[in-house]
């Protein structure tokens, strides 16, 4: 290029600086972009917090408490019990950011929540001031075939160390159908009060416990948005909700009826007594007029009704 | 005439003693070295002086401090319900960084500025030159790309890679591949560029040069008039960019180093044997300098001297 091209001066020369500029930004840009585009697929991966991590009382859905928590590690200074950790480069937790395992630390559930207040963002949500409302997870019995419970033995050991007695984990009795003379104390886990401290698991005797403290996401199924469960509807409204069948009339002769037990059509004859009314159904149906009801609350009864020895 | 690099130092030491010599540098490393003990005394010691890492923390159970950054990102990432604390942490921090220089954080807080300058000191030590052709500007686009990813995954992204808070989260609270994080760094800035972490990468550097561009403290050079262009300011400045249009300026321009990309981190004051730069306000000298009666050698041509080494150097 001759000199006076490269002379700032000339066209020649702002369109080779022009050219340059825009490769030198373009490689600028495409350099980086590539290191976010990794950055976000590694966001992305460890977004998934792993089944046995938990977050402190009171954090943000963990969608949020991504974006909230600024990984100062202040919870875990003020943890009087020292179960808190930050995850370390490397582990499955987003990195800097707190949790416990229940197995080896659960959480003491201190009154005053030491580690909710000193927290600078609010990623532990300071509204949280009963600690028996957080809900850090929800222990489940993971394993029947393991809990010695369901084995007929006694242990009881969740259910007394459950700082929410009595609530969170009752026992539950029923047969011990393999002694035959013996009951069941089984310990079951209610969402309504566990707060997912993982004492229980903790103190759960097995070499793997039994009854594990899984995130809310894990341990909770969820019904159909859709679906209504017709009694508490109808608890709710104080009344039937459907309209009730009306009653089935036969258009029969005089002194002619029909038996919806089984017997079918017959004919009052003086002397005999009227037949029993077929059985009252069930508290939820429509309500029938007398034994004029063409069904039995005992789908049953029907389909036995041409066997023998049927009613 | 530029000094050659193996007798770096040598002018000022002989000036002004070994001690007077690398002042700032060991004020620095007192200043970095003690902030990380005053955050392992709590939990080492009990004694709860700082309490929490340099993301965010406590002075004495009650200041909070957040840094200006992070909170940037916690917005961008769409958490707008922040608590007060964070609010007035960061609102302290912005203000210090503002009146001392948004970079001082680099060279007087940092841990990872101890590594970038180990690997400068064994750049040094092993005549490495070669360094790949970065732009200082790559930061700027790096704090756009923090920010952008924290808007796109809605979580504190780059706070998983970032070796600022890896390292010093690390060696409060466990480390983990931490030392990987820290070994990228040093090796990146051994083989790879020449201040190529601090000078070039990081958007924690953009950030805080830009809080920090208007800064009341400053390098000034008020007694340029008695540079001999030995050069030795320009090799272990970490921004040299900053340093002509202060000290090379015409003789009415301003003699204080304007740039927010200066980390006042004073090696330039250190290394000089001709007492050419002094801490001091933006608009007013603290330091009177001495006159020196400057020789230049024989056949020198300082001006063209500056500019070779300046190419060398950018």
């Amino acid at each position: 290029m001759a000199a006076e091209d490269r002379n700032p001066g000339t066209p020649l020369a702002r369109l080779a600086s022009r050219r340059k500029f825009l490769a030198d930004t373009g490689k600028t840009v495409a350099g980086v972009g590539i290191f976010g585009l990794a950055l976000g697929l590694y966001s992305s991966k460890t977004d998934a917090l792993p089944a046995t991590a938990l977050r402190p009382p009171g954090a943000l859905p963990e969608p949020d408490f991504l974006a909230a928590c600024v990984r100062c590690g202040l919870c875990v200074q003020d943890c009087p019990y020292g179960i808190l950790k930050l995850a370390e480069l490397g582990n499955d937790v987003s990195t800097g950011t707190p949790f416990f395992t229940a197995r080896t630390g659960p959480c003491e559930m201190c009154e005053d929540i030491p580690c909710v207040p000193v927290c600078p963002t609010g990623a532990l949500d300071p509204k949280m001031t009963d600690i028996t409302k957080s809900r850090m997870g929800l222990a489940v019995v993971v394993d029947q075939e393991s809990c010695i419970a369901f084995q007929g033995l006694r242990c009881e050991v969740c259910f007394n160390i459950c700082p929410v007695r009595g609530k969170a984990i009752t026992l539950e009795y029923s047969a011990n159908k393999r002694s035959g003379h013996h009951a069941l104390f089984v310990p079951v886990v209610y969402s309504a009060d566990c707060t997912g401290c993982g004492l229980c698991e903790k103190a759960c005797i097995l070499e793997e416990a039994a009854i594990k403290v899984l995130p809310m996401r894990l341990a909770k199924g969820e019904l159909g948005h859709h679906y209504r469960l017709g009694w508490e509807q109808k608890n709710q409204a104080g009344e039937a909700l459907v309209t009730p069948d009306v009653e089935h009339k036969f258009n029969l002769p005089e002194g002619v009826h029909y038996d919806y037990s089984g017997r079918g059509l017959y004919v009052d004859q003086p002397g005999v007594p009227p037949p029993a009314p077929s059985p009252a159904p069930g508290p939820g149906a429509a309500a029938p007029g007398g034994s004029d009801f063409p069904f039995s609350a005992n789908p049953l009864d029907s389909l036995n009704s041409k066997m023998p020895g049927a009613q | 005439m530029a000094t050659p690099l193996k007798d770096l130092g040598k002018d000022a030491i002989a000036e002004k003693g070994w001690f007077g010599a690398h002042k700032y540098l060991i004020l620095r490393r007192i200043s970095q070295i003690g902030i990380i003990a005053l955050f392992l005394l709590g939990p080492w010691a009990g004694i709860w002086i700082l309490k929490g890492n340099l993301v965010s923390s406590l002075v004495f159970d009650t200041v909070p401090l957040t840094d200006p950054m992070v909170f940037l990102q916690m917005l961008a990432a769409g958490f707008v319900g922040v608590g007060s604390t964070a609010i007035i942490g960061a609102v302290i921090v912005a203000v210090f960084y503002y009146l001392v220089g948004g970079r001082v954080y680099c060279s007087w807080v940092c841990p990872i500025n101890i590594v970038t300058d180990a690997a400068h000191w064994t750049r040094r030590k092993l005549d490495i030159r070669q360094s790949a052709k970065l732009k200082p500007s790559i930061r700027y686009y790096m704090l756009a790309l923090v920010l952008v990813v924290a808007f796109a995954t809605g979580s504190l992204a780059y706070e998983l890679v970032n070796p600022v808070s890896i390292v010093n989260r690390g060696l409060i609270f466990g480390m983990g591949f931490g030392w990987a994080a820290l070994a990228a760094v040093f090796l990146f800035d051994l083989f790879v560029a020449r201040h190529g972490w601090c000078g070039h990468i990081c958007p924690m550097g953009a950030f805080y040069g830009l809080i920090g561009a208007k800064s009341q403290l400053r390098v000034r050079a008020d007694g340029r008039a008695n540079c001999d262009d030995c050069m030795e300011c320009y090799e272990v400045c970490p921004e040299a960019q900053v340093i002509p249009p202060a000290v090379k300026s015409a003789p009415d321009g301003s003699p204080v180093i304007l740039s927010g990309a200066c980390t006042n981190c004073g090696r330039c004051i250190d290394i000089c044997p001709n007492y050419v730069y002094a801490f001091g306000l933006r608009g007013l000298a603290l330091v009177t300098p001495p006159t020196i009666d400057v020789q230049p050698e024989t056949g020198a041509n300082p001006q063209g001297a500056v500019t070779a080494k300046e190419k060398q150097i950018a």
